[in-house]
């Protein structure tokens, strides 16, 4: 296999000008290169097939999805699964086109969506960025016993928490509300406050005491300081923070029960319960799928680069 | 990690001339509250119920260890603990495989970000689209998987409606959810081997099998093992792909424990038994844990 010697594969990720000391030689396709490239290109296929899959059904008629089941372009080409998900079409004309006629309104939904994911992204990533300015740079007596505390709750999995806190949200009187579902994840998680706890752990002491000396409170240094410094990591958190509550479906589904608090994951799971079982609106189901995921594709597309260089090992400890 | 931190922390409090104490503490009050009513709040109040007997709305009564008697010898309880155990050991096996081959065709072929965006993917969609795409695109009748398995010869498979199948195509379904993921954790992993070692593995005239097997694979195997650690702990968890495709059916076949529990708590208001699930479960998840760390050793490196 000498066609992959040329490229070690080692060198930093951005290629433009590599800096062999010989002269390469253009490297010849070997037999287990293009094999490989071939399994690449059939994973990738089957990474991305679902979602051109979820476009054209989503903009075919459901009718026309019986007859031609495996044409690759849309079929009967129509808005209808669309206009069904954001409530524009009656009743009677959703019936007929193989909707279930049940109300459905996903921009109430995507609001709801967006009103958590949002509330909850900026509250969680500011208290755990306070939090882990107190254990990175104040001192304090028991702020490293303080910090083990903190990361025991790493050990606590987050799905035994969710029946007892359902309990607690109950007893608060917030089953049922965007609040409620809000609640458990506006004050911090473990890995948020030690991830940034790692950069802000990072940043020079000598211009923080240059403004101390210029008599900055401690403060004003983490509000002036210590936050624009950190906008790259305190971005990355933000966005993999807003992915997760986006995205998240067990514990908003434990406590909605109405429109009201709805949020879209939800409501895609209702919306597949309630579609006729003899003739499901696929349709109308990619549509409303394509609205889900679209806002998360559309944030991927502006940060790919940060959130696919933020998965390494930070991730994972 | 904790070792520096106390050292470098001990060294500047002696030149420091203010305590911080007041304000620390005001800056960790939000994050404490959290931590207090929504992690340690939960975990014993969690332990307590399923020690309980409690239907939500009537006085909550303790009844001891009867719901974990009940539970030993629950046969939907042992059906839920082989199921969940069949989905993971599915999922996770075809997944590391997957990944790691992932991972290594991105680091020879193409390292550009695009790549690994692309592969990334699936994994910014929830569990429900995934599972919803996979629900049509594998439906009995209409399905282009079924289509295509007709047109190849083979005959239709009911995916989510046979009890054979629906525990492995849900695992299938998350490995496409979460392949592209774990592949650049590996990937990660991989940028962390010397490259000096392949140059030394080249000269000696090593196949590129020969290095994976000889080099890649064992310099790989602490991170390897960090990424199975946090892979099976997030399998155990399943729900809401089971949630969405079959609610546990056909019958049991696929009422993973998490899904039992969702039933006995939220569908039969047994809030009593669903914590000593519950419970179970997190014992299950702990013993996995220590197991794992054991086995694969992976707070040890052989880099050094």
């Amino acid at each position: 296999m000498t066609g992959m010697t040329a490229t070690t594969g080692l060198d930093p990720v951005q290629d433009e000008v590599r800096t062999t000391p010989e002269p390469r030689r253009r490297p010849r396709p070997t037999v287990g290169k293009v094999v490989a490239w071939v399994v690449m290109i059939v994973l990738l296929l089957i990474t991305l097939f679902p979602f051109y899959w979820m476009l054209r059904t989503a903009l075919s008629s459901n009718s026309a999805l019986y007859a031609n089941a495996t044409s690759l372009l849309p079929v009967d080409f129509s808005w209808g699964g669309f206009e069904r998900v954001f409530g524009l079409q009656t009743t009677e004309e959703a019936i007929a086109q193989g909707g279930s006629g049940a109300s459905i309104d996903f921009w109430l939904y995507l609001r709801n969506s967006v009103i958590v994911a949002t509330v909850v992204t900026a509250c969680q990533v500011f208290f755990s960025a306070m939090a882990a300015y107190a254990f990175s740079r104040l001192h304090w007596k028991g702020r490293n016993t303080v910090f083990s505390v903190f990361l025991l709750s790493l050990m606590v999995p987050v799905i035994f928490t969710l029946l007892p806190n359902f309990v607690l949200i109950r007893d608060l009187g917030l089953i049922d509300t965007l609040f409620g579902i809000m609640l458990p994840g506006l004050f911090m998680t473990p890995f948020a406050i030690f991830f940034l706890r790692q950069f802000f752990m990072n940043i020079s002491t000598e211009v923080e005491e240059a403004a101390l000396i210029d008599g900055a409170s401690k403060v004003r240094v983490f509000f002036s300081l210590i936050i624009p410094m950190s906008v790259g990591p305190i971005a990355t958190i933000s966005i993999l923070t807003y992915i997760g509550s986006w995205n998240d479906y067990f514990w908003p589904l434990m406590v909605s029960y109405t429109d009201e608090s709805r949020v879209l994951t939800v409501a895609l799971g209702n919306f597949n319960a309630q579609t006729p079982q003899t003739g499901p609106d696929w349709s109308g189901l990619m549509a409303a799928t394509l609205v889900a995921a679209l806002p998360m594709i559309a944030l991927f597309l502006v940060f790919a680069k940060r959130i696919v260089n933020s998965i390494g090992f930070s991730g994972i400890k | 990690m904790a070792l520096a931190t106390t050292t470098r922390a001990g060294r500047e409090g002696r030149r420091r001339r203010r305590d911080d104490t007041r304000l620390a503490l005001a800056f960790i009050l939000p994050a404490t509250i959290g931590l207090v009513m929504f992690y340690f709040w939960p975990l014993l109040r969690g332990i307590y119920l399923s020690f309980t007997s409690w239907d939500l709305l009537s006085p909550v009564e303790f009844i001891g260890g009867d719901n974990y008697v009940r539970m030993v010898s629950d046969p939907v309880f042992w059906n839920a603990v082989r199921v969940t155990i069949q989905y993971v050991v599915i999922n996770i096996g075809v997944q590391t495989v997957v990944a790691l081959l992932l991972a290594v065709l991105m680091q020879r072929l193409s390292q550009s970000t695009l790549m690994r965006g692309l592969v990334l993917t699936p994994y910014l969609v929830s569990n429900v689209v995934a599972a919803l795409v996979f629900l049509w695109i594998l439906d009995f009748q209409l399905g282009i998987g079924n289509q295509l398995l007709e047109w190849i010869g083979l005959d239709r498979i009911g995916f989510f409606t046979t009890e054979a199948w629906a525990i492995p195509t849900i695992a299938l379904v998350n490995v496409w959810r979460h392949m592209g993921y774990t592949a650049l954790l590996i990937f990660a992993g991989l940028q962390t081997i010397p490259p000096t070692m392949y140059e030394a593995g080249r000269i000696d005239g090593a196949s590129e099998t020969r290095m994976f097997f000889g080099i890649t694979l064992p310099l790989l195997r602490p991170i390897l093992g960090l990424v199975l650690i946090v892979s099976v702990i997030g399998s155990f968890q399943v729900f809401d792909t089971v949630a969405v495709t079959t609610s546990g059916g056909p019958v049991d076949a696929s009422r993973v424990l998490q899904v039992y529990i969702y039933d006995k708590a939220f569908a039969q208001f047994d809030f009593g038994y669903a914590s000593a699930l519950s419970v179970a479960l997190l014992i299950i998840l702990m013993v996995v844990t220590f197991l794992q760390y054991r086995i694969t050793r992976a707070g040890q490196t052989d880099l050094s």
